[in-house]
């Protein structure tokens, strides 16, 4: 759990940062415990996975009831272990996704913030034109052509999702790059990588973890909505893809929508109130930044 | 700095950024002609279909060239497509330039009512949150528009459908309009569309609604702390006033640069609301394109919304520019 201490540079009975800090470690607490109980089920979900999921011993369609308390569905499926499974099938794909537009969006925008020149205008301009690819679209048609492979899907969002947290991530390296202790190192004889790797990446981490939380909850939705058009693969059913499966029996059996549509939405707000507890926990001044927030809205 | 060389700085701003149209149209023809050529097996097949005619097939192979060297074949399929042909549809028979005109109506209707009731929605809320900060009505503001902005759409359609359709029956369920009954024209017609549109329109609007509240609240309160506000209070200008006439016109600037950005998310929802709603328009043609290989007519799906994207976000830049001196001075 990350608990924001911030220099005691105002006075202790100024109510205002005081509510401030506390609004963003409520948000941050909230999201901590929303992401580790949902991290304890998906990784439980193996052990619950030894009771088979796809287990067709109940009833068809049954009612959530205290046996089964997210009901079953019309394979005569328990839905508990089938959205515990789902939620780690999500978090699988955002994992990948998030690990691969970091370290893209960390390593392109510090090079171009630190080096400047042709390679932070080549970076800038490969970030433009990635920003133009309709992501959405081009990751449907992909995985309509080539058939919906995990790895495929992950790859593809991973190199078109790095763009927001590179432009941060360079703005940052801009605004370190001159300061004392940086060129205290490059004195002292260190070199690029080791300067890049021990000095920039921890000034820029905290503002780029907004962004990365950001990116991740917007990947669950893409994910979800790729599967909800049924582009999942039947034989990892994502929470999207539990979604989809639901439409056609919304008027006899709602549970078989509600429950993972609501584990979805508790992924998403979890990854959402993390980045704005952090956001604003980082803005010195305590108050809203309409800059931050605007960019933060357009992952 | 002289009146001349505003002017030309200017133009200097509006051509920069006109010609990103080109330079996006050219990357998008790089990828869509590399996805023909990635398919396993021959680029003829793929793009006439599986069960096409072998003189179909050779025709195709004549038409792209695809007998030709790949820099040739990529310069024949780049002037094809820039005249405007976007190739044939072979599970429709018909071109795909006419197939996406027509689809394209209904998504059109749907996008812009879903960006006029955002921006309504948005603009009020926002209002009524940073007319009191941290007060509960604020509070609520806020923390709905976090939550909202969560909510995947689809399931919210679901839920939707779950009871305001199967539990109260106050809307239908699919489609654009009632066929058979009566002639699809006059005024009947239009609240016969209007009723198929609110369901949609109001699961793609609520994320953008959400969006737009938080970026206009965020806005008034950041120059509520301005000190032309102050002036305005000190010379006795009613406090909603303040808001209203002063603050507000420089919270139009990130709304601007806000909506430019998320018209590609209003157009990646449209296809997942079209599909639940049985709406009319592109998102349903994709995945009808999609489900029966038919590759020319995805590619110029992407195509078409690829550029329809990339116009939308220069326009709004160029407001912004207008709006703006300082960007398309500094």
């Amino acid at each position: 759990m990350m608990v924001i201490r911030r220099p005691l540079r105002t006075k202790p009975n100024d109510r205002a940062a005081r509510t401030h800090r506390i609004r963003a470690n409520a948000s941050l607490c909230v999201a901590g415990v929303l992401l580790l109980l949902l991290m304890a089920a998906a990784l439980s979900s193996p052990l619950l996975a030894r009771r088979p999921i796809f287990d067709q011993a109940h009833p068809s369609l049954a009612s959530p009831s205290r046996a089964l308390p997210f009901g079953t569905d019309n394979f005569k499926r328990d839905m508990l272990p089938l959205v515990v499974n789902g939620v780690r099938i999500s978090m699988t794909v955002v994992a990948g996704v998030v690990a691969l537009s970091t370290a893209l969006g960390l390593a392109l925008g510090m090079l171009a913030g630190y080096r400047g020149g042709v390679v932070d205008r080549g970076v800038v301009r490969l970030g433009e034109i990635t920003q133009a690819i309709p992501r959405f679209l081009l990751t449907l048609l992909v995985a309509e052509l080539y058939g919906p492979r995990l790895l495929t899907l992950i790859a593809l969002l991973g190199i078109t999702s790095w763009t927001l947290l590179a432009r941060v991530v360079r703005a940052e390296t801009l605004s370190v790059r001159s300061r004392p202790f940086i060129d205290a190192a490059r004195a002292a004889g260190a070199r690029t990588g080791r300067i890049i790797i021990a000095h920039v990446l921890p000034s820029v981490l905290p503002q780029a973890l907004v962004i990365i939380a950001l990116t991740g909850s917007r990947v669950v939705l893409i994910e979800a909505g790729l599967a909800f058009l049924g582009l999942g693969d039947t034989a990892r059913p994502s929470l999207g893809l539990l979604v989809a499966s639901a439409q056609p029996f919304l008027r006899y059996a709602w549970w078989l929508a509600l429950f993972p549509g609501l584990a979805l939405a508790a992924v998403v707000l979890s990854l959402n109130l993390a980045s704005d507890g952090l956001r604003r926990a980082l803005d010195p001044r305590g108050r809203e930044h309409t800059g931050d927030l605007g960019r933060a809205l357009s992952v | 700095m002289s009146r001349r060389s505003l002017g030309l700085n200017m133009a200097g701003y509006v051509i920069r950024r006109l010609l990103q149209v080109p330079v996006t149209v050219a990357i998008i023809l790089v990828i869509t002609f590399f996805l023909i050529h990635a398919v396993p097996g021959d680029p003829a097949i793929v793009i006439a279909g599986a069960e096409a005619h072998p003189t179909e097939i050779e025709a195709v192979r004549q038409a792209y060239g695809l007998d030709q060297p790949l820099g040739v074949q990529f310069v024949t399929y780049a002037t094809k497509i820039l005249r405007g042909d976007l190739g044939t549809s072979y599970t429709l028979g018909r071109p795909v330039a006419r197939v996406i005109l027509d689809f394209a109506r209904p998504t059109l209707l749907l996008t812009a009512s879903a960006l006029v009731v955002s921006l309504l929605g948005g603009i009020l809320l926002g209002f009524a949150a940073a007319r009191r900060p941290a007060s509960a009505l604020d509070k609520g503001i806020n923390g709905a528009a976090l939550l909202a902005y969560s909510l995947p759409g689809f399931w919210v359609a679901q839920l939707f459908i779950l009871y305001l359709v199967l539990r109260l029956g106050l809307f239908p369920l699919l489609g654009y309009s009632e066929f058979g009954t009566g002639a699809p024209t006059g005024v009947g017609h239009l609240i016969d569309v209007a009723h198929h549109l609110v369901l949609p329109v109001t699961v793609l609007a609520l994320t953008e609604v959400a969006a737009l509240t938080r970026v206009v609240r965020a806005g008034l309160l950041e120059e509520l702390n301005q000190a032309y506000v102050n002036t305005a209070r000190a010379k006795g200008v009613p406090p909603d006033r303040v808001i209203s006439a002063h603050a507000f016109r420089n919270v139009l600037l990130p709304v601007t640069t806000l909506i430019g950005t998320r018209v590609g998310f209003l157009v990646s929802g449209a296809i997942v609301v079209e599909s639940i709603f049985s709406w009319p328009g592109i998102g349903g043609l994709v995945r009808g394109a999609a489900r029966s290989n038919d590759l020319p007519l995805m590619l110029g799906v992407l195509l078409v919304i690829s550029v329809a994207v990339t116009v939308t976000n220069v326009v709004t830049d160029l407001v912004y520019g207008w709006i703006d001196p300082r960007v398309r001075l500094g």
